[in-house]
């Protein structure tokens, strides 16, 4: 087996080159995306390689140039917005709900809008309150738009050349502490056109206790938390969503169905999030009646997020958190 | 009757003057208009008041229902803009888009019955009034100010792919305040996008003077660093000519430009607004005995014996007898079928499942 290791930062990174190179109307902008290689060196070499024409440093003007993108795409191209973290899509978020979800539908077909958005979202490490928040769940609600939220190198890859090559909207989130996380590639992976298909979960660990779905980084903890309890005997089925919009229901349907037991685990807050979701549909759906205990959502803490270290680690989950949680629903 | 004459200076008349912003030049003050031209533009002006004033038959009758902003006075900026540009260029505008949405090449038809949310109006009546399409119209947007990002995207699109077609993008005196505004131009002026910034200024936004909202009324100098023209937008060869202008400006590679067009709603800003709290009928009444842009370029091609009454009132009668048969057709097309409801959420994409009201409701996506 040919394995290689590469870094989620050169699999997004290799991701964006080849699809550059294959589809002329391709094209990235976004804050220092250019001639700085991106903040977080996420497209490295792309201005080198394509030029000005097809890799745009933006003025600090997140609505003005979301926009832009979204015509841009409505008039034939297909941008990569990038938002340098989620967090200042905020301020563009109108033209990414009203302006790219919606569109489609109002036209009743006739326009079109395929764009990716895309950036690092969620906490990352001491940067404090107004640049740490998950916004999975606001963009997860609204119909239009698809959301994807790659873990591995993997994910990364095979997500956003989908992610590019989809005619629909994408919210792309991916996550800064994963950047530089490497992640051992097979050879089938590599291939110019291998794609991952969107609205797919994967099952990363399989195992007959107990549930567990999670995305993005998180997913790194529940694989560590499930290490830890094979240890006692517990098997964890740890599964990575990928994709939080369209939601893959049946996944964790049939998974709940095997393992009578459920936690969710997300680095978001815990009101109207993603595990609110999964558990909501739960209730509705066929996996409700394999449940021996009630499901549970482990969040991060509902507040925002402070600085100091200490108070930091302790406001997002940790290891600990997810397998105390797993413990009690298997007692409970 | 005569198949053309001069409008400009020399006849005494001030039209196609334009005040100017850093510009050393600006439109031609001369022009010629052709018979064929003048009964086109009489036309299609006619076709779209008729239009809007039978829209607001129908929504005091209930058959429209939501916002329906009418463009009623405004026609000769619309039509003035067509006339400048062709169909290969792109444009863009706010709610106040059914004119937009005749003279970029949809049926009155069409129209109508997306007003009244039939399945033959033109987005089969998921759109409704302010979210109407057709190639290179980009809408009918309802987010004030949020077009013009939108439009300056598109003129991004022109100048990538290179086919030397500009985009007009639209906004009015109330979105010209609008940070994301003052963000486009930035965007536009850096990277010399082919957009024609066009502000339509009659002089409200919603039930707010221009005085009571702006710091600055000079809205065609408010692009700073872009070039600007102020215009007569009750004069339709004005317009044209400021349009033909402003276009050859884009198309050379100079960068966008700003057009400001002087014009007048009828109507209040919208159906819910009767648009005489804030200003008095008889500014109303003044504007459409001395400006009205329909009378002006009839009263201008009879005196000049380019057409004759009768054929005026010919059209007249083609008109109104179009615009009740589009009702008819609007008021008696059936509604969209509910298999309809969840369609269009994504493009070329495999059937999806959409939740219903309650869990046991399974709708169903098709591209």
């Amino acid at each position: 087996m040919f394995y290689i290791r590469v870094t989620v930062r050169d699999a997004l990174n290799q991701a964006m080159d080849e699809e550059l190179e294959r589809d002329e109307r391709v094209f990235l902008l976004g804050e220092e995306v250019a001639q700085y290689d991106g903040a977080y060196k996420v497209s490295r070499g792309l201005w080198k390689k394509y030029g000005d024409k097809r890799i745009i440093d933006t003025p600090i003007t997140e609505m003005g140039f979301a926009g832009i993108a979204v015509g841009a795409a409505m008039a034939g191209l297909r941008p990569i917005c990038e938002f340098m973290t989620f967090n200042f899509s905020m301020q563009a978020i109108d033209q990414v709900i009203n302006s790219a979800a919606k569109t489609y539908y109002m036209s009743a077909g006739r326009q079109s809008v395929p764009i990716v958005f895309r950036g690092p979202n969620g906490a990352s490490a001491g940067v404090a309150a107004q640049h740490s928040q998950c916004f999975a769940a606001w963009y997860g609600h609204c119909p239009g738009l698809k959301v994807v939220s790659p873990w591995s190198a993997e994910d990364a890859r095979g997500l956003l050349k989908s992610a590019i090559r989809d005619d629909n909207p994408v919210v792309f989130l991916e996550n800064e502490l994963m950047y530089g996380v490497p992640f051992e590639m097979s050879e089938e992976s590599q291939s110019k056109d291998f794609l991952i298909p969107i609205g797919k979960a994967k099952i990363e660990r399989q195992g007959n206790h107990i549930t567990v779905v999670s995305h993005s980084r998180m997913v790194s903890l529940c694989l560590d938390a499930a290490a830890v309890l094979a240890k006692e005997g517990i098997e964890c089925e740890v599964i990575n969503m990928r994709t939080i919009r369209p939601l893959d229901a049946e996944a964790i349907e049939t998974s709940v169905m095997k393992t009578n037991h459920l936690i969710t685990v997300e680095g978001g807050w815990p009101q109207f999030g993603v595990g609110g979701e999964i558990l909501a549909r739960i209730m509705e759906g066929p996996a409700f009646n394999y449940l021996d205990a009630p499901a549970v959502r482990v969040t991060g803490v509902d507040i925002p997020m402070p600085y100091a270290k200490i108070l930091e680690d302790n406001s997002v989950p940790q290891i600990k958190d997810i397998i105390f949680s797993v413990k009690k629903t298997l007692n409970a | 009757l005569v198949s053309c004459f001069t409008v400009g200076q020399h006849n005494g008349l001030q039209h196609l003057r334009c005040d100017l912003h850093r510009l050393d030049e600006g439109p031609s003050v001369q022009t010629v208009l052709t018979r064929e031209d003048g009964l086109r533009y009489y036309r299609t002006m006619q076709t779209m008041r008729r239009m809007e004033l039978k829209a607001d038959q129908l929504y005091k009758q209930k058959i429209i229902r939501g916002f329906c902003h009418l463009y009623d006075g405004q026609e000769a900026c619309a039509v003035g803009i067509e006339a400048g540009i062709s169909p290969t260029d792109h444009l863009i505008t706010a709610y106040r888009s059914h004119g937009y949405t005749y003279t970029r090449g949809v049926s009155v038809k069409e129209i109508m019955a997306e007003l009244t949310g039939r399945s033959g109006g033109v987005a089969k009546g998921k759109g409704g009034s302010m979210h109407m399409y057709a190639k290179n119209f980009y809408g009918g947007n309802g987010i004030v100010g949020a077009q013009v990002p939108l439009g300056a995207g598109v003129a991004l699109a022109c100048q990538y792919q290179g086919k030397n077609e500009v985009c007009v993008t639209l906004y009015g005196d109330g979105a010209a305040n609008q940070g994301q505004i003052f963000e486009s131009f930035n965007m536009a002026a850096l990277w010399k996008l082919p957009c024609i910034f066009i502000c339509e200024n009659n002089k409200y936004g919603m039930g707010t003077s221009v005085e009571r909202a702006s710091a600055s009324t000079d809205y065609y100098k408010r692009g700073d660093y872009i070039p600007g023209l102020r215009v007569d937008g009750m004069d339709v060869l004005s317009v044209r000519e400021a349009t033909r202008f402003a276009a050859d400006y884009c198309r050379s590679g100079k960068g966008p430009i700003l057009m400001e067009l002087q014009t007048y709603r009828y109507h209040g800003h919208s159906m819910s607004d009767p648009g005489v709290s804030y200003r008095t009928r008889e500014e109303i009444q003044e504007i459409r005995s001395k400006s009205d842009p329909i009378t002006m370029l009839k009263d201008c091609m009879i005196s000049r014996n380019m057409a004759s009454l009768e054929e005026i009132k010919d059209i007249d009668a083609t008109v109104r007898k179009e615009i009740e048969e589009a009702a008819q057709f609007a008021t008696s097309d059936p509604e969209p079928p509910l298999e309809d409801l969840c369609k269009h959420i994504f493009y070329n994409d495999a059937p999806l499942e959409v939740r219903g009201t309650h869990p046991w409701m399974r709708l169903k996506s098709i591209s």
